[in-house]
């Protein structure tokens, strides 16, 4: 197979003619004229693909050399294949348009990154045409300036060498113009049967683009079925609407007005969609610096950890059924009409003693400015009586926002699935279309999709990898990556941001707007021209982006699948008319502007109270039955991110779990059914298991396990095959979140689960400092007064700083230990991945790491968050003790590390008491893999082995910065040097900048009474301090509050 | 012949006598150097020799593995940046430390029974430290850039960084090896041409005539050797004191608690002659029975060297309960955390093995009939080696692998290569024992002519 290609592209350079043609031109004739020669196939076919057949085995180590023969090869022709791809839409810069590329010099480009049927917008920071670091956008409302950390790690997506690169017609090789053929006469066959048959599964779009585009396919084939279909959807937020309202709304929350929040099971920091604004907002009311001298306080009922109720004033662990007794004992406490309490337990009996009725209080008193949460997972049943709890307390309209759905057509999603399976039992189904999404490793255990999948005919599946689904497919088509193409999509609050490409696809993809209208039978369309057009037709104002849309659970309207998408755009790009300007002002912004969807108040369905009551009692709630809760991965979602390694070795906030998943479940529960951590158990549901290893989690509720959803691929790639376990083979359609009275017994086997962090315990020490806002009012140094720091002497001379001198401030109120950082920071400083066996020897590579300690009893565990990284100590004990003077101390402050001048003794490492340096023990940095090489960031070095490594403070940014400021003759101003940290920190947790002004940010911050040094006692003067976390118990909760 | 068995006038007559009776310098000559001219092969060299290469040879492949991946492949992490590699490179250096002390320091202190022992002790030093300096050499990152530890002339323009202990150890080391080395040969040259003089193989004969240096024992030739011996012993002193200081500096010099310690210096000092003094035993003992030379390695001997073990196993006794005490007395958490780490936590075996190798089984030297058991005293050798190599693994691993933030807590676990280098030098410095005894005296004959003379006249 290597050697034809290889034959076969000899045969094509030794072409005669085109040498011929060659040795009669010159110079741009050339160039111009071998196009114009160029007229054999296999020629035609090498300038068309850029890369010559066989591209593909750089994949394989192996078959490396012979590409580099090839790439020696096609190297001759890269003039012309450059000249055949350069792409003719215009990309407009965002913040800076450079007059031209100066090498070295980034340009940022707005964009947004569609993720589970939301948008964030970004603004991506591209050298030389290379997308190098993802940045949100600080005008757009989904990001205001941040990212999480999956967006942060969707730059090694687009570099993924594993990602498709190519056609499949039956897992070999084929071309998009083979497939074009193909289905050319298949077009036919549907048009004649007006598309009976014919089938679409996709997941939730929000691109209007696509919407619409979709709308056509549908009056093309109007018998044809559209199905929906998201593992980790919103399934159980749609139906709470319905049930509250009758109908679809799309709910966002305003934290930024919320002074008491209740969240029910709701992971609004993390999690779910917006977590980041929703990170922001709550952040910001918990600030106490600057004029705000108040705090919010959250109440959060959850049954497994999250960062939200880790960051929670008062958090309640209880199993799934408590929960929703419990919010229904604060909705029948409230007085929300209709609601009275449901059902009884010890543990919500023992809340309802005080810490409901406090709640309740806390509540009532601040109406219109708290807000109530419903989590994703939890049943309709309590969204709808969140609304309900919201409209009671007057909380519409102020702390809770309804509007239209963002996502073009909402339905029930588990129905729509369930419904296309129906119909493929009953011979319905001749052609199923895969739009996006990997449903045969994704889609509930009952419904053996893969099964079903090859009943039908004509299996067509496009996606960005070749993955569980392509593999059952008969044609496999790439679809590119956001930064690969033109699209559009709405943010959380309707927004529309148009997705501008920052790279022509690297691999032979397109993007699902042209695969959709290869189907739809206009096959030659650029996803440039179908999204320009769509907008083009933009005249009116905002219109509905949906209309009514089918009950919940009612599988004959999912199959009829009404498209409730309307014709012509949903916003006006245009400004003043002009189509081009308001084109190129979107693109500058990242976002169409007025495009926000408008607030609506739906009124409350009269029998929700009636219908949520008979859906809460359908599921039983035995006593001692062990559920099992899904969630998704905090890192890898529903699996989709399993090939991206960044993802995949950060530490998974709460557990420190890095490559696995396992069953979290208390130490009570634990040790109640004999179970150790590491323990393999059997967990059945329904006929179904699978074997997972034990995690005991602190905090979790008893009777109950989670496990995460995302693990266990078997064709996502190198990096995440076989990681973990998949949890879907016991997922089932009726049980998608919770499922109860599952079984679970142990095994003899053990497996083995890397953290990052083994101690979880401060050991007394002055590590975390905390303390109440209570406490902080009575009297704003009660920390340094609890805390006496020694006066330290030093024999070394004390350095002067005349310029700048960079310091750090880190709040831990703020932190939700998000990982966005740890990414933001392995993207930005080409940090490398080691793998589970290497982070199991102690040699992970971040340079920012989030401790994370517990305190108190292991049932209800307090939880605090550390960020640590170079604390760039005045008196380092690092630099004394390099022997060959690697790590020095700056003229700015900074602990600088000298690559070169590194021989690696470590002796720096084992003197740092932070412990917060990273050796490169072995050849970490992959320098094998081309697309890698594209994706670093060229103002860091890449280290080789044997060479210590830490944070820097971003230097290079500080010296971007440094260059502008002296062109200016001045000194940098404040905010002009962001460490990538701090930029990305979905609340603003880090502050940088230059402690010598005094007026900067972080100076003002480090004046802070609340501000401390870590390790103060050393002696080693940190720049990075901290802000004293701060809590805002109820004092009717707790005492001393 | 009669006043050898006669109490000598300095009192020593409950010891047994530093030189057998009945060893005239003819005798003494032909006994030694026979060993090295007309050696038997025995099967007991040839069989340890073939061990000792072998184990050599896996020090050879682990190095050059090491050369090609990188230090990953041994068990160090993060937190615990050094382990074999240093444990290794501190008890091997404190190994070398009794062949300067016994060489140097009794010498001045003009004891005699030094004679017997000190040339191989000597050369236990030199192979001693041969293979100490090869783990910081390799210890590093990049191993091919170690040559930027020494000062030299460069384009760069970049010195060393003087602060740094792990800079003095480069200087302190080398002038180690290098004193000890020609502290050794200068002992060497009357021997040396002794072996010319007798060899009867030509190539012998040239190469030991080489060595020699042109001696041939003149008065003028002995009193500059004399002074020359003499001003090696006075610069070699103060090395066997600044080494394992500067070694220790490694440690005290940083602010990890367990490293953090003042007492580190003469602790270390008094350590490493412990620690050499078992080595000694451990291959003087099995020499003198292979080879016969219980009449030069007398009962003696293994007396005075039980008893300087003993002497020094309490100095480190007294270190350890000063480091208990000064975690207590220091009041700091991260100090006090240390040392009950050290104690009970996970690694806590490694502390209590080496207190019981260290402190508790050698206190059976007090007892004369265990200092006169030559079994007993191997054994005890082996058990102080043993025991020291734990302290230094107690003091490295066990203070870095828990230091003063938690989250960073992560335990050590060593690979095969590690024990493959260990082990490997432990086969590189046999080999290079076996050579030794094969080709050069390993006793002095000059210094047993010298002292048998003593013996039968009485000092003057």
């Amino acid at each position: 197979m290597q050697n034809d290609n290889q034959t076969s592209n000899r045969k094509a350079l030794d072409n005669p003619s085109f040498t011929e043609h060659l040795a009669n031109k010159t110079g741009r004739q050339y160039w111009r004229g071998l196009e114009e020669i160029a007229e054999t196939t296999e020629f035609r076919e090498m300038v068309d693909r850029e890369f010559p057949e066989g591209a593909s085995e750089w994949l394989d180590p192996v078959g490396r050399r012979n590409f580099l023969k090839l790439m020696g090869a096609s190297l001759a022709l890269a003039g012309i294949g450059a000249c055949a791809k350069q792409p003719e839409e215009k990309i407009i810069p965002y913040v800076k348009q450079p007059e031209e590329f100066v090498p070295g010099k980034p340009s940022f480009f707005a964009t947004a990154m569609p993720l589970r049927g939301y948008a964030t917008g970004l603004l991506v920071e591209s050298h030389l045409g290379r997308p190098t670091k993802v940045e949100g956008n600080p005008d757009h409302p989904a990001s205001l300036g941040a990212t999480d950390a999956i967006t942060q790690a969707s730059i090694l997506g687009l570099y993924d060498p594993d990602r498709s690169q190519t056609v499949l017609s039956r897992s070999r090789i084929a071309s998009w113009d083979s497939f074009k053929t193909a289905i050319a006469a298949e077009v036919g066959a549907w048009k004649a049967a007006q598309g009976t048959g014919l089938h679409f599964l996709t997941e939730t779009i929000n691109s209007p683009t696509l919407a619409d585009q979709m709308r056509q396919l549908m009056a093309t084939y109007p018998n044809a079925v559209w199905h929906q279909y998201e593992p980790a959807g919103r399934d159980c937020v749609r139906d709470g609407a319905k049930m509250a309202f009758g109908q679809y709304v799309e709910t966002t929350y305003r934290f930024d007005k919320a002074e008491v929040i209740f969240s029910i099971d709701a992971d609004f920091l993390l999690t779910m969609p917006g977590s980041v604004r929703y990170s922001r907002d709550f952040s910001a009311m918990r600030r106490t610096s600057g004029e705000m001298k108040g705090m919010n306080r959250l109440y959060a009922l959850e049954s497994s950890p999250s960062v939200t109720g880790a960051v929670a004033d008062h958090r309640a662990a209880l199993a799934p059924a408590a929960v929703e007794q419990a919010a229904w004992a604060v909705g029948a406490a409230l007085g929300v009409p209709g609601v009275s309490a449901q059902g009884s337990s010890p543990a919500v009996d023992a809340l309802g003693k005080a810490w409901i009725p406090s709640l309740v209080k806390d509540l009532q008193a601040h109406r219109g400015r708290c807000v109530v949460v419903a989590g994703d997972e939890q049943s309709p049943a309590v969204h709808a009586l969140a609304h309900a709890m919201n409209a009671a307390l007057g909380n519409v309209g102020t702390t809770v926002v309804y509007t239209d759905p963002v996502e073009a057509n909402p339905t029930n999603q588990a129905a729509s699935l369930a419904a296309l399976m129906q119909q493929i039992d009953s011979g319905k189904v001749d052609t199923l279309v895969v739009l996006g999404g990997n449903p045969a490793f994704t889609a509930p255990a009952d419904l053996k999709f893969a099964e079903r999948y090859q009943k039908v005919r004509l299996r067509i599946h496009a996606g960005e990898y070749n993955d569980e689904t392509a593999y059952l497919s008969h044609w496999h088509l790439p679809l590119s990556h956001y930064l690969e193409s033109w699209s559009d999509a709405r943010a959380m609050d309707g927004t529309v941001s148009i997705v501008q490409p920052l790279i022509a696809p690297l691999w032979d993809s397109k993007p699902l707007h042209e695969v959709v209208s290869i189907l739809n039978g206009t096959p030659s369309a650029t996803a440039y021209d179908i999204v320009r057009a769509y907008w083009q037709g933009a005249k009116s104002a905002p219109a509905p982006a949906s209309a009514a849309a089918p009950a919940p659970g009612d599988s004959t309207a999912a199959h009829a699948a009404p498209v409730a998408v309307s014709a012509g755009p949903v916003a006006s790009i245009a400004v003043n008319g002009d189509f081009e300007r308001g084109w190129h002002q979107a693109l500058y912004r990242g976002m169409v502007a007025g495009s926000a969807l408008p607030p609506k108040s739906p009124t409350l369905n009269g029998g929700w109270a009636t219908a949520a009551a008979a859906m809460l009692a359908a599921t039983p709630a035995a006593a001692d039955a062990f559920d099992i809760l899904f969630r998704v991965d905090p890192m890898l979602l529903d699996g989709r991110f399993a090939n991206i390694g960044w993802l995949q070795e950060v530490p998974k906030p709460l557990t420190k779990l890095v490559w696995d998943n396992a069953l979290l479940v208390s130490p009570a529960t634990a040790k109640q059914r004999g179970w150790k951590t590491e323990d393999v158990v059997e967990v059945g549901y329904k006929n179904l298991t699978v074997k997972v290893p034990v995690w005991e989690m602190p905090g979790h509720a008893d009777g109950c396990g989670t496990l995460y959803l995302g693990h266990g691929r078997t064709r996502s790639g190198r990096v995440g095959n076989d990681v973990g376990v998949n949890v879907y083979a016991i997922r089932t359609s009726d049980a998608p979140w919770r499922a109860a009275a599952a079984t679970a017994s142990k095994t003899s086997d053990c497996y083995r689960l890397v953290t990052t962090q083994t101690h979880y315990s401060m050991e007394g020490r002055d590590i975390v400092r905390y303390g109440t806002l209570a406490e902080f009012m009575a009297n704003e140094k009660f920390m340094e007064e609890r805390h006496h720091e020694p006066e330290i002497v030093s024999l070394y001379k004390e350095h002067t700083y005349k310029g700048h001198a960079w310091g750090m401030a880190i709040d831990l109120t703020a932190c939700t230990a998000c990982n966005a950082c740890v990414v933001a920071c392995q993207s930005e400083n080409n940090i490398p991945v080691v793998g589970k066996e290497q982070v199991n020897n102690g040699r992970a590579m971040h340079w920012i790491r989030i401790d994370r300690y517990y305190e108190g009893d292991a049932a209800a565990p307090a939880q605090h968050f550390q960020p640590l990284t170079c604390m760039h100590c005045e008196k380092a004990p690092c630099e004394t003790v390099c022997p060959v003077g690697a790590t020095v101390h700056g003229e700015e402050g900074l602990n600088e590390m000298v690559y070169n001048r590194c021989i690696g003794t470590r002796y720096c490492s084992n003197n740092c008491p932070y412990k917060v340096r990273r050796f490169n023990y072995l050849l970490f940095t992959d320098l094998d893999t081309p697309t890698y090489k594209m994706m670093r960031n060229p103002d860091v070095t890449v280290r080789s082995r044997g060479v210590m490594e830490k944070c820097t403070y971003c230097v290079q940014r500080i010296n971007s910065a440094r260059i502008e400021a002296k062109k200016e003759g001045r000194m940098i101003r404040d905010g002009e040097v962001v460490t990538a940290c701090a930029q990305v920190c979905p609340t603003e947790a880090i502050t940088f900048g230059n402690i010598n002004d005094k007026e900067s940010r972080v100076a003002k911050a480090k004046k802070s009474p609340l501000n401390y040094a870590l390790l103060a006692d050393l002696g080693t003067a940190p720049r990075t301090t901290y802000l004293t976390k701060l809590r805002n118990p109820n004092p009717e909760l707790e005492k001393g509050a | 012949m009669e006043r050898l068995q006669s109490p000598d006038a300095r009192g020593i007559a409950p010891n047994p006598p530093v030189l057998a009776k009945g060893y005239t310098y003819d005798a003494i000559t032909e006994k030694i150097s026979d060993l090295s001219l007309n050696p038997k092969l025995t099967k007991g060299w040839l069989g340890g020799f073939s061990i000792a290469i072998t184990l050599a040879g896996c020090m050879v492949v682990a190095i050059v593995h090491l050369l090609f991946t990188g230090v990953g492949i041994w068990g160090n992490n993060q937190p615990v940046g050094w382990a074999f590699d240093i444990i290794n490179f501190v008890w091997w250096i404190g190994i070398g430390h009794a062949g300067t002390l016994i060489s140097a320091i009794l010498l001045l202190l003009k004891q005699n029974w030094r004679t017997s022992i000190n040339r191989f002790a000597e050369a236990m030093t030199i192979f001693a430290v041969a293979c100490a300096g090869l783990y910081p050499l390799l210890h590093t990152g990049r191993p091919w850039l170690d040559y930027w530890l020494f000062p030299f002339p460069n384009s760069m323009g970049v010195q060393q960084q003087f602060r740094s202990p792990l800079l003095w150890d480069v200087f302190a080391i080398s002038t180690y090896a290098s004193v000890s080395t020609l502290f050794w040969f200068v002992g060497l040259i009357p021997d040396l041409a002794v072996l010319r003089d007798r060899a009867v193989k030509p190539l012998a004969r040239k190469i030991y005539a080489i060595l020699a240096l042109g001696w041939r024992g003149s008065a003028q030739h002995w009193r500059r050797y004399r002074i020359a011996y003499l001003v090696l012993a006075g610069l070699s002193t103060p090395l066997v004191l600044s080494v394992h200081t500067i070694v220790s500096f490694d440690f005290a010099e940083s602010l990890i608690p367990g490293w953090h310690t003042t007492i580190f210096p003469p602790y270390f000092v008094a350590g490493a002659i412990y620690s050499g003094f078992a080595m000694v035993l451990s291959l003087c003992i099995p020499l003198r029975k292979a080879y016969g030379l219980e009449g030069f390695i007398t009962a003696r001997h293994l007396n005075n060297m039980a008893k300087v073990m003993l002497a020094m196993g309490l100095v480190v006794g007294y270190g350890y309960a000063m480091e208990a005490f000064m975690a207590w007395y220091s009041g700091s958490p991260h100090e006090m955390g240390m040392f009950i780490n050290r104690t009970t936590g996970p690694m806590a075996w490694s502390y209590w093995a080496l207190i019981a190798c260290n402190i508790v089984i050698p206190q059976t030297l007090w007892l004369r009939r265990a200092r006169r058991s030559t079994l007993w005293l191997f054994i005890i050798s082996i058990v102080v080696n043993v025991g020291m190599w734990l302290e230094r693994f107690v003091i490295i691993v066990t203070s870095l692998y828990r230091d003063f933030i938690p989250s960073s807590w992560h335990t050590y676990v060593p690979t095969i290569w590690d024990f493959a280098m260990f082990f490997g030098t432990i086969g590189f410095f046999l080999t290079l024992f076996f050579l030794f005894i094969r080709y050069v005296p390993v006793i002095s004959i000059a210094e047993m002519r010298e002292l048998s003379h003593e013996v039968e006249h009485g000092h003057h």
